[in-house]
């Protein structure tokens, strides 16, 4: 599948595009199939959205969101030295799919 | 140290306000993140993994306690309670919103800081040795030269849109501890002959894709011609150096391409014309820069006792073995009698390598105040020092920084690390190496070889970039993307100091857990074959490549 992500303008976060909008979730990431540049120009020209693109990625065996390059799934939960600092500060295991 | 005059603190505000309506015209939507990114980049404001990074510009590393605090009062007001020191002597912060940086810039301004020149194809942060003014092998202290080169490279009009960045050192000790030539511009002030101090250059060193050690490319640059030659050296580049291919940009290639001679001798020709034009800044300038870099008024101390014998007295009056240990470990020798430069370790077993927290920092600015004539600096290994500290304070000093967890004991051992962000934060890595230098110095805890080793600089860059030094480790390790997963190359044989070498490639990489197994083996190689008094450098110079690897691949 193909999705995407990018950084909101304001905060720099990371975002993924949900259908409807941007999400600092990348469960709530849809495959966009050969919509991405028509999307990304939209939003980007928007600014709901910076310095984004598009992905590979698969669902796992539960049907969440894994995408294919390690460095967009870093992205997609927060730094590995600081679990703290993840978006899921209380699931330190959280972490463990994305290595 | 250096203090703004009212140039210096117009300049600053004036680019606050002009990035405070650059900010504004972006998010109202006047402006692309294509017209934008350039100016932010200009102000040190990078869009790295998570979020915008603020690389803050400390020049030579040299800070004082207000703006210790303000980085701290940075961290946790406007980031997550920490900051990042740098390799490059600056501090980085990771967690910026693009609507606060021209508030923290404001901030900057206040104390006399700023974030200027720390991105971009220009003239960087000036770096130098981080025991300038202390140290007791140095000839003079560098610093004044290294403010009178920042002065002359900030906005200067020529020098902003370079083929590529630019680096500049300057040293003032046969010992380097700045990784001089490992820059694009090093310079070492020496004496002549003739007893004369000037200024030798090296130029045309870097690490990155293609590292390369700074030839000389002249013995002897007279002070009063510092800026017109380094004026001559940058034209030189900036009229030659390619702009067609960013990866053979740097003044490095330029240097290896046209042949240290040939360079050498074009900017002769370019300083020769140079001088006729009287560039060089007025002798009262520099004299003026000089009146901030005094030596501050050390406690009178009767000089014959030696500085090592007051070190063992006070060892000897404290007893604690880890108290020792510290003393050995993290201080040097100082020029004043009665004194020592303390280094700060940010290299705690299992933590972030030169992360330190705002409470931290508060602590450190703290202790600069109260022990070391309100002053700290920022090392090229990611640590801070107190650089005029009393011998005969060393053992409060000590127990203060042990309550915050600043004691340590590690100093240019295995334990202390250099180590780029890598995958954990920055947008160019190709693997982590905070993960690696966590384990690395986990094992070497657990396993207590740590001390035994010596002097062992182990220092990971997760790309090819070199952020984090490995070209220049005793033990290097390079983060690579090998199929989609991470992969490690060791490298054995670097330095960054005056016997500057670049260290090579063993063999084939390994995973995560492999590398810490291959580093342990190189160590335990050494500790076989070591001869008395030598370090891991030395062995491996000695007995060269083959053994670690039979070791590394059996």
């Amino acid at each position: 599948m193909k999705i995407l992500t990018g950084n909101d303008l304001l905060t720099g976060f990371v975002t993924w595009w949900d259908g409807q909008g941007w999400s600092p979730h990348v469960d709530d990431a849809v495959d966009v199939g050969d919509e991405a540049e028509t999307i990304l120009a939209r939003e980007e020209a928007a600014r709901r959205v910076n310095a984004s693109y598009a992905i590979e990625a698969s669902l796992d065996e539960n049907g969440k969101v894994r995408p294919a390059h390690i460095k967009d799934r870093v992205r997609a939960l927060g730094p590995t030295v600081r679990p703290d600092l993840t978006l899921k500060p209380a699931e330190p295991e959280a972490l463990n799919w994305v290595i | 140290m250096y203090k703004y005059d009212s140039y210096d603190q117009q300049m600053v505000d004036t680019r606050v306000a002009e990035f405070r309506d650059q900010t504004r015209r972006r998010l109202e939507g006047k402006m692309t993140e294509d017209q934008f990114k350039p100016l932010r980049l200009q102000n040190g404001l990078y869009l790295q993994l998570h979020a915008y990074m603020l690389r803050v510009a400390v020049p030579y590393g040299t800070l004082n306690a207000t703006q210790m605090h303000a980085l701290a009062d940075i961290a946790d007001k406007y980031d997550r309670g920490y900051g990042h020191f740098t390799t490059r002597q600056n501090i980085q912060y990771n967690w910026i919103k693009l609507e606060d940086a021209p508030d923290i810039l404001a901030d900057l301004a206040k104390v006399e800081m700023h974030a200027i020149q720390t991105s971009g194809n220009c003239i960087r942060n000036i770096s130098s040795d981080q025991y300038a003014g202390a140290a007791a092998d140095e000839l003079i202290d560098p610093r004044p030269y290294a403010e009178l080169l920042r002065q002359w490279s900030s906005f200067h009009p020529e020098f902003l849109h370079l083929p590529r960045k630019f680096k500049i050192c300057v040293i003032a000790s046969d010992n380097d501890r700045a990784a001089m030539r490992l820059h694009d511009i090093g310079i070492q002030i020496v004496k002549n002959e003739a007893g004369e101090i000037g200024c030798a250059f090296y130029v045309g060193g870097g690490m990155g894709r293609t590292p390369m050690i700074a030839p000389l490319i002249r013995e002897f640059v007279p002070l009063d011609q510092l800026i017109t030659y380094s004026e001559a050296a940058l034209r030189v580049y900036n009229r030659y150096g390619r702009r067609d291919n960013k990866y053979k940009a740097r003044i490095k290639i330029l240097v290896h391409e046209m042949g240290k001679d040939e360079y050498a001798r074009q900017v002769e020709e370019e300083f020769a014309h140079l001088l006729e034009q009287g560039i060089e800044p007025p002798l009262a300038e520099l004299e003026r820069i000089k009146t901030f870099f005094q030596p501050p008024p050390f406690v009178s101390s009767e000089v014959e006792t030696p500085n090592a014998e007051r070190l063992s007295t006070a060892l000897e009056a404290n007893g604690d073995a880890a108290f020792a240990r510290w003393v050995r470990a993290n201080c040097s020798a100082h020029k004043a009698p009665g004194y020592v430069a303390v280094t700060i370790s940010l290299k705690p077993v299992g933590g972030i390598p030169g992360d330190a927290s705002a409470d931290q920092m508060h602590v450190m600015a703290d202790l600069a105040k109260e022990y070391s004539f309100d002053e700290c600096r920022v090392t090229h290994a990611q640590n801070i020092v107190l650089p005029h500290v009393e011998i005969g304070r060393l053992n409060e000093l000590y127990a203060k920084l042990a309550e915050a967890g600043l004691a340590t004991a590690n100093i240019d051992q295995i334990g202390d690390i250099i180590a780029c962000p890598g995958l954990d934060y920055c947008s160019l890595a190709n693997a982590r190496s905070i993960p690696v230098a966590q384990k690395i110095a986990q094992r070497f805890a657990e396993n207590g070889k740590g001390e035994t080793l010596g002097q062992l600089k182990l220092k990971i860059s997760g790309c090819i970039n070199a952020c984090g030094h490995h070209h220049a480790g005793h033990i290097g390790i390079l983060g690579v993307d090998k199929k989609g997963t991470e992969n490690y190359q060791l490298l054995l044989g670097g330095s960054e100091a005056e016997d500057t070498s670049l260290a090579k490639i063993t063999g084939p990489g390994f995973d995560e857990a492999g590398i810490v197994d291959a580093v342990e083996k190189a160590a335990d190689v050494y500790l076989a074959r070591r001869e008395d008094g030598e370090r891991f450098l030395d062995t491996y110079r000695r007995i060269g490549m083959d053994p670690f690897k039979e070791a590394l691949y059996a």
